[in-house]
């Protein structure tokens, strides 16, 4: 038992490592991360100009072949094994470098183009997705379908070689700042929901696409809701078979939840740093048992959580295919995090009442906590996801799996 | 990398599984439970001859000279079973602190008979109804004698000798072997909530003690991270076992209709087990690697096992006997023997409330807890 890199990824880890020397500056601490130079965070100019960064970091990566690692090298990857990933990921997230535009299109579409778009497509769409040329959207949920995504109505009618889509999108990531988007859609709505599904991949800048921000509970604005008027998507970048949608989807879903990882904001170390800083009661809140139980929940926790990745990278290492133990970590890091936001706050008392350097972090955890508990599968899907798929227990009973689409009962919340 | 535990070493694992399925282990769990004897003797002779009670003793002391990484498999395999047998008194602690001193005479005189298993050992530590601070020792030693009471001792009443903290002053506690059929013993076997492990009160009076290590709250402090880790993996392969009875009788059981494991309020227990089960594994496995390495990370390492697989255990064993409704609840199931040992187990070694605390004490002193 050991965490030591074999002879071939060391020798790997070097080679990263130089590269990322040469071409980027190292973190000084775990918090020095990269910012973009005119930062809020949540304004537009903020927002495009951490995204000019990102765009000039993934050219840089895709000429040196640092690109979606283990993509075929004819489509703009290095053909490198899931280990190699995963050092790359490792060494890079100790340099201050941009990121976070790309995750969708080169985590979700790109695996989906690879299975069901033609030759001709991959060799367009995907060199430039890893380049970051391109950057890609997924447009899965409706308003009136989110954990029950077969339950989707944006319209796809067929007609010559040209579909005509009708209908609205919502919780669209980048939306606002894609060129393409891949899209569920429902050609038959006599079918069953999981019958009359089909997938296609479309120009975002097609006329009929309108793209609206939603604002969030934090005030922020990362999501966006899409409406569907009229826009045609030739039959060429349909994805699968007309009514296979659902089994597309499941590909995409099924990436999704390796694209979507630890939930980022206030975690053990904040709350320790806090608890030591903190009078409670004339004296450190540290010296109280109550907080120190607390404080010791939450590390087992996070402790937890690092060894079980440890487990799946030595899967990967060990050249075997990681069990499904990953599927807790995003159940269990976005309740932490809501958690010791909260606990955090509790300690500050009533200084935690205004926004100011101190606060804000656990403030914005606290709000940004119940999106990450629903984004990517909500704690609820997820706890079905481990007993159906990783304990075998049956599925629910399903009173809608045989009805056609259209006499399945809505409610007024739909 | 290679986090995981070799090839060998779950071959190992298997053959400790197979021989404690082979021989009904929680059937004879319940025997012990609902019978006059203290252990089961059968049992514990063939973990014997399996060598398993000689596996981190050193060859040249009649062992196998194998690691902690082997023990911490046998120890998920006994949890599993939750096995009637003195193992974690013997082997996590008595044989570790003779294995961690430097005495060899009493290293020659024990081991190989530990290894063996001529004797059992334990370790006398609980005093009052609180396990003990430093300063809360008040069994005394003095000129190579010691008297006082200890309590609830796991295996006292089979134990052949018992390792005991005592002090000879002030902040000076040491670690003394006694043997317990010496002069001045006194043995009173406990009723107990698992009585599925024995477990007693001893007295001391004037009783000759060999001094294992002079001035050793340091060395108990690690000999307690060390079993934290094993009692960690114990914990683990029993909360595991709860979890798949927890499965297996929802997925038979139906009612309106259908199997109950098809209920998300069922379905959502089951992976609530799972997910408090797998962050105490993984937490156990990083145990396991300090414990191996001797690591200066071993008290944070160990802490954290210890509290994370208490609380899987904890949980699964009692979501176990919920999911089996009534019948979960009657003397007749097995659902009762693990939430039986998995409440015992948080005591052997000190409860929750001293572990987190413990925990947060070494993050304090690390300084650097991520």
């Amino acid at each position: 038992m050991d965490f030591n890199d074999t002879k071939d990824e060391a020798k790997f880890r070097d080679e990263v490592n130089s590269w990322l020397s040469a071409n980027a500056d190292k973190k000084e601490h775990a918090k020095d991360i990269y910012r973009p130079a005119e930062m809020s965070g949540e304004s537009e100019s903020g927002e495009s100009s951490a995204l000019k960064d990102a765009k000039a970091w993934q050219a840089k990566k895709y000429d040196a072949g640092w690109a979606c690692l283990h993509w075929p090298k004819d489509y703009g990857g290095r053909d490198a094994t899931p280990m190699e990933r995963v050092i790359w990921g490792q060494e890079e997230s100790k340099f201050k470098v941009p990121g976070g535009f790309f995750e969708i299109g080169q985590g979700m579409a790109g695996p989906v183009l690879m299975l069901y778009a033609t030759e001709e497509q991959k060799k367009r769409y995907l060199p430039p997705m890893a380049k970051g040329e391109e950057i890609w959207c997924q447009l899965f949920s409706e308003p009136g379908a989110g954990s029950d995504l077969a339950g989707i109505k944006t319209k796809a009618e067929l007609d010559g070689d040209t579909w005509t889509i009708n209908g609205q999108k919502v919780w669209t990531s980048g939306a606002h700042y894609s060129d393409y988007g891949i899209i569920v859609t429902r050609s038959d709505f006599s079918a069953p929901k999981h019958k009359g599904l089909t997938y296609f991949f479309l120009d975002m800048k097609s006329p009929g696409v309108e793209v609206r921000p939603i604002k969030q509970i934090t005030g922020g604005a990362n999501f966006n809701e899409v409406y569907f008027t009229d826009v045609k998507i030739p039959d060429s970048q349909r994805l699968g078979e007309i009514g296979d949608g659902w089994k597309v989807s499941l590909t995409t879903l099924m990436n999704e939840r390796l694209a979507v990882g630890d939930a980022s904001g206030v975690d053990f170390q904040e709350i320790f740093e806090l608890a030591k800083d903190q009078d409670f009661n004339g004296d450190a809140a540290i010296s109280n048992g109550a907080v120190r139980e607390k404080l010791a929940d939450w590390y087992c926790e996070q402790s937890g959580l690092k060894y079980t990745k440890m487990r799946n990278i030595s899967a990967l290492s060990q050249g075997s295919t990681p069990g499904p133990e990953a599927s807790i970590t995003k159940i269990v890091s976005a309740n932490k995090l809501q958690d010791i936001a909260n606990y955090g706050m509790d300690l500050m008392d009533n200084a935690s009442i205004a926004r100011d350097e101190e606060t804000a972090i656990f403030q914005g955890s606290l709000l940004g906590a119940p999106l990450i508990r629903i984004a990517g599968g909500t704690d609820e899907v997820l706890k079905n996801i481990i007993a159906e798929q990783v304990l075998g227990m049956p599925q629910d009973i399903r009173v809608d799996k045989n009805v056609p689409f259209n006499e399945i009962p809505t409610g007024s919340k739909n | 990398m290679n986090f995981n535990f070799s090839e060998d070493q779950l071959l190992m694992k298997e053959e400790v599984k197979k021989l404690l399925d082979k021989e009904n282990s929680v059937k004879r769990n319940r025997n012990i439970l609902e019978g006059e004897e203290k252990f089961d003797k059968e049992l514990w002779d063939q973990l014997v001859q399996m060598g398993l009670t000689a596996t981190t003793i050193p060859e040249e002391y009649g062992g196998i000279g194998m690691g902690f990484l082997e023990l911490c498999v046998i120890a998920e395999e006994l949890g599993r079973g939750i096995a009637p047998v003195p193992f974690s008194s013997s082997v996590y602690l008595a044989t570790t602190a003779i294995l961690n001193s430097s005495n060899e005479d009493i290293k020659k005189e024990f081991l190989p008979k530990l290894a063996s298993g001529e004797i059992i050992g334990t370790f006398a530590h609980s005093e009052k109804t609180t396990f003990p601070s430093e300063s809360g020792i008040s069994v005394a030693a003095k000129s190579g004698k010691i008297t006082g009471k200890k309590v609830a001792v796991p295996d006292g009443d089979i134990a052949n000798f018992a390792l005991v903290s005592a002090t000879s002053g002030k902040n000076k506690v040491g670690l003394y072997l006694v043997d317990l059929s010496a002069d001045g013993v006194k043995v009173d076997s406990l009723e107990t909530f698992d009585p599925s492990r024995s477990h007693a009160d001893i007295s001391f009076k004037n009783t000759p003690a060999k001094e294992l290590s002079p001035n050793a709250w340091e060395d108990i402090e690690k000999l307690l991270d060390q079993s934290a880790v094993l009692f960690a993996f114990e914990q683990v392969g029993g909360a595991e076992a709860a979890m798949n009875q927890a499965k297996d009788y929802a997925m038979g059981r139906y009612a309106f209709g259908r199997a109950i494991a098809s209920f998300q309020a069922i379905k959502h227990k089951v992976a609530d087990m799972y997910i408090s089960l797998q962050l105490a594994r993984s937490n156990c496995y990083y145990g396991a690697w300090a414990l191996s390495n001797d690591a200066p990370e071993l008290p944070t390492a160990a802490a954290t096992a210890r509290v994370s697989a208490t609380k899987a255990f904890y949980e699964c064993s009692k979501e176990n006997i919920q999911t089996h409704g009534g019948m979960g609840a009657t003397w007749e199931f097995d659902c009762h023997l693990f939430y039986r040992r998995a409440r015992l187990l948080s005591s052997n070694i000190g409860s929750q409330g001293i572990w987190k605390d413990k925990l947060i004490t070494s993050l304090e002193k690390s300084n650097s807890p991520s």
